[in-house]
């Protein structure tokens, strides 16, 4: 009975560190650009697609991380500078917009990838399972455990010790002075809008030995990481790392206790956050 | 906003004969159609008034709701269960659907209208998502993902001789239905009420300043939107004899956002515009190919970066014969 509970409490933070992967970028485009980027989960699949093609031809799953999370990267900060640019504050016509990219890579994804669900297998290190006494716990979602952890520990330190975090705070306070004392802002749109791309896709490939990558995924993982932002706040890290464990627990409790109702679990806490802070947890009205 | 209101409007300058003649042609449809045009014509009238219900939340309150298939959903899903489980008929199960499309609304703008811009679009987008996860999950109700099949299409009773299972009286249905709320829209758009909504849109601490109560008002209309958007998913529902999930997803709520932007937001007729040409060209391009949803993400694209204020906007901009105000 006490290893049902931590198994399932290991598999909800494991899914809420992939969670905060996406949540994470999310939450940095916004803070700093404010857009709603509904391409998001499009992020996360495309990363999947391309991380197992990578795979399939490599056999390396470093590599198919890489090439998975750089490519889709690239492909963020393209659609920065020639699309989202030209609609700088313009909220609705960029949920236009990142709607529109969103159905535009989820039917090309079909063309090129098809429509069967698929899986990453995962790396052949990480194939085992721990074993503690009675108790058997898989390497691979200790790993993303641990990745997630270190990850968000990066993020911290870009936002708080780096030189280009000051340069990202500076902006998200103040776009017009940060400009003004020849901080490079158009730069740092492009650079954060493919981070948060590279972000969402690395949890993409990551996620693709548990999750899986399959049509639709990209609608699931963005309303999955709309709910891990509202209840954490936008344009907040330690709202999103927060948020992401919150959402991940309550989905994996959610599917185990009430399998009829599981998106309710998720939602219901997200309605009473709404109706007690407005912005989440984190969030600056 | 240098037109004035009653250009706004749209629908107000020299339309009367316009009117007459289209009202003639929707009238002598039936006559003309085969039954699968008859059937796109339903289509469109239904989007078309989806669309507008949008276009009194977003092109006159100024809210731009990421959610409002929800309530097209939930009115679809209330008609659809009552007229299959109950066997009630449409003159109650159609405002029921109506009824619990605004309560919903009511709950739900309590939480959203706390909020505004991008949280505006991501929180009723959310909500949203709570009524298809109810709708998706709760299969005992609902169905799950195989929806509600063999929804069926009542006589209208009140000893009138029609049976709406027949396309031809439901496209008079739909008609009737559809003018009577079009006629309604207007009629609010043109209240004082719909001036206050659109004073709120300007600028709500100016009309906070003139002693309106803009929360109220703001709610009212988030319920009204919703109201209005019930009766479409009702008929849909009835027409396709079939509810589903689909129904109330992101995809919907979106493309009826795209729908009114596209005709132009706060014109009413530019929404409807809007409405019937998507529909139009999803049932042409969907004939030829399977890629519409790509074409529909371009459609988006396109419109988002070059007609942000619609086909009404791009009018208004090429019309260099006509001296503007």
């Amino acid at each position: 009975m006490m290893n049902f509970w931590l198994i399932q409490t290991l598999n909800g933070i494991s899914f809420g560190m992939l969670l905060f992967l996406l949540a994470a970028g999310l939450s940095l485009i916004y803070g700093l650009m404010k857009v709603l980027n509904l391409t998001h989960g499009s992020f996360y699949l495309l990363g999947g697609y391309v991380g197992l093609a990578v795979l399939h031809l490599s056999g390396s799953f470093v590599l198919a991380a890489l090439v998975g999370s750089f490519a889709i990267a690239a492909i963020g900060a393209i659609m920065e500078r020639f699309f989202l640019r030209r609609l700088h504050l313009q909220e609705l016509p960029q949920a236009l917009l990142t709607f529109g990219f969103l159905f535009i890579f989820s039917d090309l994804a079909t063309v090129i990838w098809g429509t069967n669900p698929q899986t990453i297998p995962k790396p052949t290190i990480l194939a085992g399972a721990l074993q503690l006494g009675g108790f058997f716990y898989p390497y691979y979602r200790l790993f993303i455990i641990v990745l997630g952890l270190i990850i968000a520990a990066v993020l911290w330190w870009l936002q708080d010790g780096t030189r280009l975090g000051a340069m990202m705070r500076a902006s998200v306070d103040n776009e017009e002075v940060a400009r003004a004392l020849g901080i490079n802002v158009s730069l740092l749109f492009t650079l954060v809008f493919g981070f948060g791309a590279f972000l969402a896709a690395f949890g993409g490939v990551m996620g693709g030995p548990i999750v899986g990558v399959y049509p639709g995924a990209d609608f699931d993982v963005m309303l999955l990481g709309f709910v891990v932002v509202i209840i954490g706040g936008l344009g907040s890290l330690k709202g999103a790392l927060i948020g992401g464990l919150a959402v991940g627990l309550l989905d994996n409790f959610g599917k185990v206790f009430f399998p009829e109702l599981a998106l309710f679990t998720i939602f219901a806490p997200m309605v009473v956050i709404l109706a007690l802070r407005p912005a989440g947890l984190f969030g600056r009205e | 906003m240098s037109t004035p209101y009653s250009k706004q409007l749209g629908l107000r300058p020299r339309l009367g004969p316009i009117a007459v003649v289209a009202t003639v042609a929707l009238l002598a449809l039936p006559y003309v159609l085969s039954t699968y045009h008859l059937g796109l014509v339903v289509q469109m009238m239904i989007f078309a008034l989806f669309a507008m219900s949008l276009d009194l939340l977003l092109g006159y309150a100024g809210m731009p709701s990421l959610g409002h298939a929800a309530y097209f959903g939930i009115s679809a899903y209330t008609t659809g269960l009552l007229a299959l489980r109950l066997s009630l008929n449409v003159w109650l199960a159609l405002p029921a659907g109506l009824v619990l499309a605004g309560l919903t609304a009511l709950l739900f703008g309590l939480l959203a209208l706390r909020t505004r811009g991008s949280y505006f679009l991501m929180i009723t987008l959310a909500l949203s998502q709570v009524v298809w996860g109810i709708a998706f999950g709760w299969r005992s109700l609902t169905g799950g993902d195989d929806g509600l099949p063999d929804v069926p299409r009542p006589a209208l009773g009140l000893h009138l001789p029609w049976s709406l299972a027949d396309s031809t009286p439901f496209y008079y249905f739909t008609l009737v239905l559809v003018a009577l709320a079009l006629s309604l829209l207007v009629g609010i758009v043109a209240s004082p009420f719909g001036y206050a909504l659109r004073g709120i849109r300007e600028s709500e601490t100016r009309m906070i300043a003139l002693g309106y109560n803009v929360w109220r008002y703001k709610l009212a209309a988030f319920v009204l939107a919703a109201v209005f958007a019930g009766l479409p998913g009702s008929l849909y529902a009835y027409y396709n004899r079939f509810v589903s999930p689909d129904y109330l997803h992101v995809a919907r709520s979106a493309e009826v956002l795209l729908m009114v932007i596209l005709g132009g937001a706060g014109t009413l007729i530019g929404p409807a515009v809007g409405a019937v040409l998507i529909v139009l060209l999803e049932n042409v391009i969907s004939a030829y190919t399977d890629r519409w949803l790509l074409l529909l993400g371009i459609i988006y694209v396109m419109v988002s970066l070059f007609a942000p204020s619609g086909l009404i906007g791009l009018l208004r901009e090429f019309r260099p014969w006509r001296a503007t105000p």
